[in-house]
């Protein structure tokens, strides 16, 4: 790799880490699976970086009262590999399988990719369904932003200048509840051409609960809540994933088309919601 | 002193590991980035953005002024030298002065502009980011049948029409064929441009002496001793001072047998400089600057009895060249030309080829280099005919293979197939997959919608190039075998190898030849001061060529070894066999090693006998030899989505007699996955504008483990009668065989929606399309 001349600090503290980005201007560096590539090519030039790798605290996945709390630096491994996560949000694990390849799930973090926010990313779409939140601190705030607020546009998230995402904080699953990632990944990049992430419960044979995230399609992940809300008023299937990616400009590329997209969104969303009604007992 | 140590049983067949990989697979192995050589500059390439333009000005003067830069040199520094080579000859070929960096106009998204160099490489990226050239951008052509049209832009301005050349065959009486024809099939069939994506990407460390007027190399190379006697020419430097070397080379595929403007601009800078100076290509160059593949649009038109008898085959090419002729752009066409009757019995063929330059990166021998597009077309056609006949495609293709006794098989483009037995491959192919019952399958399947696809492909292709009048820098290779005085055997090989294994291989050949133990035996290869002179490994030519050169300079080493037994064992007539000389009368023998020590002690020579044990043969082949196979592949396609799955991939590859199956294996495996990616996912999309879409991996998609079928390899054997080890090469077949059994099972599962032809590559949303027009592309 031959980027740019940068500077390059490793704090030992978060305290010293906020300190450092608290003007805006530098970069975090955690697994650098995108930074590190796009430096690579000179198309990010950042002046000064700051590598999380030596902060510790960081990358702890614990359960508290109900609630998964997944420190930033947590890498796609620990993800898709720790049995906390396994038992308690298989979901989020399933989905951790499907980022990249080994080498860039032993390095690359949940922090790092939510930050980045790629519109083609996999954890977007499981932290929609999961109704996941996100803890961000800064050298003056401390705050939580739901998902669903977070994810703003493509590579583009709630992220104040001198923000750092310290934790994601996942409700633990109940136990009887029936989940699925199914994606469709791009042949060269590995990226989702689209993913639906889905979550069913039921009760008394119905659904009393369904949430789908999609990414892929557009600029950012969304929530399929129409199609969430029609399952949950006992609508069949192909009539709720009929209306997932409705009204959403869709991406278009060499590889797929925005009118091919959104079909297989649709397809893919009933696979999910497919297997998801399976395992939800 | 060490000796000899008698060997148990004989290598050759047997799956013996590769040697080659102990230092492969622990990192110690020395590629080209690997060498640093003491004050060593490093170069970086400054690049044009744009397809096809106008250079109104360089500046180099802020560049210069950055720290560690030693000098910048463009366009005009290197006017007067000459162009980047290509060897291949065709009648009133147009030949582009192609100077290693642009002079006015650059005609390529990479085209080189300056070259600066610095101490270290990250300073030259930066010094390179810093010069500043301005454009007047040009309109720019890259698709080649545009590129034909009136009115297109031209890529070079004196030659309007954008024509290199044009290239006809002709074989039997082709009109005759076409009245006699109870069927006609026309079908436009492209191989979409790919790249050929080696591992390690190209690079050249040059190194100038100028006290001693002499060169040293080193270059990620294919074919050392051609890259040699080409810059010899360029820069006027005698060959027996020039060095070159190509160290452990991650891949080529045909795309590292060009000498390219950075091996000559690196060997301008060092002579300049007087410092030895380092270019490394990076991956985004490697898509912009190193040669591409295919770039076939091809049509053709099949002649054919109701019976299926095939008549006769027309075909007009069209070949995208790019923007320039690297060293074999122009000639590889013609080796469709020559294959393309494929396995059938045609007597009358008739092609045209038009050679359109585009603003893209030159074409040239990409894994298969003009053999794939044949069989691909050819193959695809068998299927249409069969299609219109409504006869079975694996009986069409029986129906015209020549039989076994009819070899050496004349072919209507002037061949003469070696050897051969075309059913045995197709029909083991289909009992494998019990070609009945999944017919069966199929019908069934489609009466619930389910969509499954059984293709075959018959290929065979050219290997093993040449005989020399067939070849453009000649087409022999050379070995030389030395028995050390302590028994040990090295063995220089001409063919310049690049992960085949013939480290492997030759030394199992010699081991059986010579009875010793293959850890006796050191294979070296790829530098022109150590090997005798040599052409390179391409083509499938490394062991059916320099195999045999192999062979013969044992023999040569034997029958001295069998002088100095005799005079050892005072017998008149000695055996050589189990590492020694035996004398048959008394059943006196004396070890290999015994031999060898007399060999250079000298005390008694045999009558007529030089001392020593060295021999060097330049072995020139007879004829090509004729590979051949079949490849059956089952598809499921996903009628919601498009998706393909394959269910099966059986190939069955006749290469002759097998030296390694284990490698052997290998390059089935390899060649099958280039071939898949072809067949599926790759393309090189150039836009409107000359533009790179498909530049860097995260969008050109070349397979990946994960993404390859269980791949059923099995072999019939057919021995070569042109080479002494009855071997035919197999570099290629993988990838020749694939493609079309992959799109003809595709479009089998397709068939009874209408469908009759699909192109490369397979992707998911164009089969979607097609199913969901209900079969109407």
């Amino acid at each position: 790799m031959i980027p740019r001349e940068f500077d390059y600090e490793a704090p030992t503290s978060l305290q010293e880490t906020l300190q450092l980005i608290a003007s805006g201007e530098r970069k975090l560096l955690a697994g650098g699976m995108s930074l590190i590539p796009m430096m690579k090519l000179r198309l990010a030039t950042p002046d000064s970086l700051v590598d999380l790798g030596r902060v510790p605290g960081l990358n702890h996945i614990v359960e508290s009262s109900g609630t998964l709390q997944i420190g930033a630096t947590a890498t796609h491994h620990d993800i898709e590999t720790f049995p906390l996560i396994r038992g308690r949000c298989p979901l989020l694990a399933e989905a951790a399988s499907h980022i990249g390849d080994v080498q860039v799930r032993n390095r690359g973090t949940i922090g790092g990719s939510i930050a980045h926010a790629d519109p083609a990313a996999d954890y977007p779409a499981a932290l929609l369904a999961l109704e996941a939140q996100i803890r961000l601190v800064s050298a003056s705030s401390d705050r939580i932003v739901p998902a669903v607020e977070f994810f703003l546009d493509a590579f583009t998230t709630a992220l104040e200048p001198g923000e750092i995402v310290v934790e994601v904080l996942v409700p633990a699953e109940p136990g009887a509840e029936g989940y699925s990632y199914e994606k469709a990944p791009h042949p060269a990049s590995g990226f989702a051409i689209v993913g639906v992430a889905a979550r069913i419960q039921r009760s008394g044979g119905k659904i009393s609960l369904a949430r789908i995230g999609v990414t892929g399609l557009g600029a950012r992940a969304f929530r399929a809540m129409e199609a969430e809300r029609l399952l949950e008023s006992g609508s069949s299937l192909d009539q709720a994933v009929a209306t997932v990616g409705e009204g959403e400009d869709a991406n278009s590329d060499l590889y797929a088309s925005a009118e091919y997209r959104k079909h297989l969104a649709r397809v893919r969303a009933k696979r999910a919601l497919e297997v998801a009604l399976r395992r939800a007992s | 002193m060490a000796t000899t140590t008698v060997k148990p049983e004989t290598l050759v067949g047997k799956k013996v590991r590769r040697r080659e990989d102990p230092r492969l697979i622990t990192g110690t192995a020395t590629y080209l980035d690997d060498i640093k050589l003491p004050g060593m500059y490093h170069a970086c390439v400054v690049r044009s953005p744009y397809g096809a333009a106008r250079i109104k000005s360089v500046n180099i003067k802020p560049a210069l002024e950055l720290p560690g830069v030693a000098a910048i040199f463009t366009g005009d520094d290197v006017k007067d030298l000459p162009s980047v080579p290509c060897v291949a000859q065709l009648p009133g070929l147009r030949m582009p002065h192609h100077h290693m960096l642009a002079q006015d106009r650059v005609y390529f998204v990479g085209h080189p502009i300056a070259v600066v160099v610095a101490r270290d490489r990250y300073l030259a990226a930066d010094a390179a980011d810093a010069v500043e050239v301005e454009y007047e951008e040009l309109p720019a052509v890259a698709d080649p049948e545009k590129a034909l049209a009136p009115g297109s832009p031209a890529v070079h301005p004196q030659w309007p029409d954008n024509t290199a050349f044009t290239f006809h065959q002709e074989g039997g009486h082709i009109e005759e064929a076409f009245r006699e024809a109870d069927v006609i099939v026309k079908q436009r069939i492209t191989s979409q441009r790919l790249i050929p994506m080696a591992m390690e990407t190209r690079g050249v460390v040059a190194d100038w002496h100028a006290a001693e007027k002499s060169l040293t190399l080193y270059s990620s190379s294919q074919a050392p001793h051609l890259l040699r006697s080409l810059l010899a020419g360029i820069f006027g430097i005698p060959e027996n001072r020039l060095r070159v070397v190509a160290p452990e080379v991650g891949g080529g595929f045909g795309s590292k047998i060009d000498i390219y403007a950075e091996d000559m601009l690196m060997t301008f800078v060092t002579q300049r400089l007087n410092k030895p100076v380092k270019w490394v290509e990076s991956r985004r160059e490697n898509f912009l600057g190193t040669i591409h593949g295919r770039g076939h649009v091809d049509y053709y038109e099949l002649a054919a009895k109701r019976d299926g008898t095939m008549l006769g085959l027309k075909l007009k090419i069209i070949q995208d060249l790019g923007a320039y002729l690297q060293l074999l752009t122009p000639a590889i066409p013609t080796l469709s030309v020559l294959m393309m009757p494929g396995l059938y019995k045609f007597k009358h063929i008739s092609a045209d080829v038009i050679g359109a330059f585009t603003n893209c990166f030159p074409t040239d021998a990409y894994r298969g280099a003009g053999r794939p597009e044949a069989t691909h077309g050819i193959e695809r056609m068998v299927d249409i005919l069969a299609a219109e006949l409504k006869m079975d495609p694996a009986e069409l293709r029986l129906k015209n293979f020549p039989a076994p006794e009819e070899f050496p098989f004349p072919t209507a483009t002037g061949l003469a197939y070696d050897s051969g037995n075309y059913a045995l491959p197709l029909k083991t192919a289909l009992a494998e997959v019990e070609y009945d019952k999944l017919r069966e399958e199929q019908k069934q399947g489609r009466q619930t919608g389910k969509l499954l696809g059984i293709g075959m492909s018959a290929y065979g292709e050219i290997c093993a190039f040449g005989p020399s009048p067939a070849t453009p820098t000649g087409g022999w290779e050379s070995a030389t075998v030395k028995i050390e005085p302590s028994g040990k055997v090295t063995i220089l090989t001409g063919a310049s190898p690049h992960g085949q294994g013939e480290e492997t291989t030759f030394a199992q050949i010699a081991a059986d030849e010579l009875g010793v133990n293959i850890d006796d035996i050191v294979v070296y290869h790829g530098d022109t001061q150590l090997v005798q002179y040599g052409i390179g490994t391409f083509g499938s030519r490394g062991t059916a060529i320099g195999g045999a050169a192999l062979y013969y300079a044992l023999q040569e080493l034997k029958e001295k070894i069998k002088k100095f037994g005799a005079t050892l064992l005072e017998a008149n007539q000695v055996s050589l066999s189990g590492g020694a000389c035996i004398d048959e009368k008394s059943g006196k023998s004396v070890s290999f090693a015994e031999i060898a020590a007399a060999a250079y002690r000298a005390l008694k020579l045999p009558p007529n006998t030089q001392p020593g044990l060295v021999a060097t043969h330049f072995w020139e082949p007879p004829n090509f030899t004729f590979p051949f196979g079949a490849h059956v592949v089952i598809t499921e396609v996903d009628r919601e989505t498009g998706e393909i799955a394959i269910r099966r991939y059986v190939a069955v590859d006749d290469c002759g007699k097998i030296i390694n199956p284990l490698l052997v294996a290998g390059q089935v495996h390899g060649g099958v996955a280039q071939g898949l990616g072809q067949a599926l996912w790759e393309q090189a999309v150039y836009d409107d504008n000359g533009q790179l879409l498909t530049g860097e991996l995260t969008d050109y998609a070349v397979p990946r483990a994960h993404m390859m079928p269980w791949i059923e390899a099995s072999h019939t054997v057919t021995p070569s009668p042109v080479n002494p080890l009855g071997v035919k090469g197999v570099g290629e077949a993988g990838t020749i065989g694939c493609s079309p059994a992959v799109v003809n099972s595709v479009v089998d599962a397709l068939s009874h929606l209408g469908v009759r032809h699909l192109d490369m590559p397979l992707t998911p949303e164009k089969i979607w399309r097609i199913v969901q027009a209900g079969g109407q592309a």
